[in-house]
């Protein structure tokens, strides 16, 4: 996509944004609603300036948090797609336990993890790792198991091992399928991170985004809640796009080799 | 066991495979195939003639009757890669250079590296593909890439070939061109082959013989000679002797192939 195309798919969405914060701003001023209730976007955005460092801060330990649960999720998750894909007994016997890893509710599990691993940072990763292990699993299961059937024939005429068939079909086959997987993890660890830090925090003096968030809503400083709220947001979009990027250039890579040829 | 034949490459014996399902894809097949010839098998879809390519493979069971190549077992043949197969779809890895796809066979038999390089340019050097060793198969047309899907096959330098349906998803004027490679191919190393097609014209260009099977269960209906001299290309298609044989095939293709509900007209 080059940059002016982005530029048009950019501008319809950015208007109704702006169209809606000229909206807020006028109910505000309008309808005279308490700043602790629901602050006009002016006053967040002053709010958002005052403590423009704190929020760096935190969203760059909240960023450590959720980088740490993904990473951890992606070894993980791809060590047991991998198991899952060599064994139909281990798939069979362990698929509903990853199941229940997406059904549990985090907010539940994530008060066991601190009493298991104290506050800090690794019941942060921990909680983070939790949510956004599954679609790793599922999508890279898939894709280790789906593999055209005249490639498992041609790898058969040479009489491929198992190991062999891994390596040199199944993984470099199934890269699109964890690229999807690591796409919605990446907002899922940072959700889950968030939630993390309510229960895990990382101490009294190292506030993540969503130790600000509690602490600022039990304050009642809501301009300041909402630019805690709105960090969190943003942090989740940028790492999606990294892991996006990331992605699309190591499937460029993948399926590219257009330009190589001379 | 009787003492093999060492002019038969290929021989079937009373073959026939039933699915897991319970479908009969092929029933009491008796088949030799020459050392050196060209046989191609025709016949309506579904008539089984894969399943027969994938016995002679090793890559499906007999579930009667037995098939031998060179007097052996098909799996001890693809063992010491004297076999090799050219499937439908090129089936190229898309992540791999050209190069790195037409060695893959001597890769997964762990040929010292060397060896995989020098075999793996003479191979891409016999299609004519040497100037794209390094590019991808995304940058290839699909002749190209069935072309780099033969030099793969060809990478062992078996003693046996076979095709299913190779060019099948290819255009007319890029069909007729790889048949041509292949002809070229196969006349300077006069290895065994056995193509499967439903198009009469290839079958016709290509075959010594050409075997014509019935809907499934298959059993061959008719064994055709090709008396057509050889070298053979393309052009071969327009002449009068060639539209003979070519007439042969299609009346007896036309018999084995089961009635088409949608014709009206009256059979007599």
């Amino acid at each position: 996509m080059s940059l002016a195309s982005a530029a048009r798919a950019a501008f319809p969405p950015l208007l109704v944004f702006l169209a809606f914060l000229g909206l807020w701003q006028l109910a505000c001023v309008a309808l005279a609603l308490p700043a602790y209730l629901v602050p006009a976007p002016a006053e967040v955005a002053r709010e958002a300036a005052a403590h423009a460092d704190a929020l760096a801060e935190a969203a760059l330990l909240t960023a450590v948090g959720a980088l740490g649960g993904l990473g951890a999720s992606l070894v993980v998750g791809g060590l047991v797609a991998v198991l899952f894909s060599q064994s139909q007994t281990a798939a069979r016997s362990l698929y509903p336990y990853a199941i229940f890893l997406q059904t549990v509710p985090i907010v539940a599990v994530a008060p066991l993890i601190v009493v298991w691993f104290g506050t800090g940072l690794q019941s942060v990763v921990l909680t983070a790792a939790i949510l956004s292990v599954f679609p790793i699993i599922t999508n890279g299961t898939t894709g280790l198991v789906r593999v055209d059937p005249q490639l498992l024939e041609l790898f058969a005429m040479s009489d491929a091992s198992r190991l062999q068939l891994l390596l040199k079909l199944r993984l470099p086959g199934s890269l699109p399928y964890f690229v999807a997987g690591a796409k919605i993890s990446a907002g899922l660890a940072v959700i889950g991170a968030i939630v993390g830090e309510f229960f895990a925090g990382f101490g009294a003096d190292d506030l993540g985004l969503g130790a600000l968030i509690l602490q600022t809503s039990g304050r009642l400083q809501t301009a300041y809640l909402f630019a805690a709220i709105f960090s969190a947001t943003l942090l989740g979009l940028v790492l999606f796009g990294a892991v996006a990027l990331l992605g699309e250039l190591a499937l460029r890579r993948w399926r590219g080799r257009e330009l190589a040829v001379h | 066991m009787p003492e093999p034949d060492p002019a038969s490459h290929i021989e079937a014996r009373g073959l026939g495979v039933r699915f897991p399902g319970g479908v009969q894809a092929l029933s009491g097949l008796d088949l030799v195939v020459r050392r050196g010839e060209l046989l191609v098998v025709i016949g309506p879809s579904g008539c089984g003639k894969s399943t027969f390519l994938r016995v002679a493979a090793g890559l499906a069971p007999a579930s009667e009757g037995t098939l031998t190549v060179a007097g052996e077992a098909p799996e001890r043949v693809r063992a010491r890669r004297a076999v090799a197969f050219v499937f439908q779809d090129p089936t190229l890895l898309p992540w791999r250079s050209l190069h790195a796809n037409v060695r893959l066979p001597l890769e997964l038999a762990r040929v010292p590296s060397a060896e995989q390089n020098l075999a793996a340019d003479a191979a891409l050097a016999l299609v004519g593909l040497s100037e794209f060793a390094a590019a991808g198969p995304a940058a290839l047309s699909g002749g190209m890439k069935m072309r780099a899907s033969l030099a793969r096959a060809l990478v062992t330098r078996p003693e046996l070939l076979l095709l299913d349906e190779p060019f099948g998803a290819l255009d007319e004027l890029t069909r007729e061109r790889l048949n041509d490679e292949l002809l070229r191919l196969w006349e300077r190393d006069r290895f065994t082959a056995v193509a499967v097609t439903h198009s009469v014209a290839e079958a016709v260009l290509l075959g010594d013989r050409v075997v014509v099977l019935s809907a499934r269960p298959g059993r061959i209906v008719a064994d055709i000679p090709v008396p057509l001299p050889r070298p053979r290309r393309a052009a071969l298609v327009g002449a009068p002797e060639f539209a003979a044989v070519a007439a042969e095939v299609r009346a007896r293709l036309r018999a084995a192939a089961p009635p088409d509900p949608s014709d009206l007209s009256v059979r007599t």
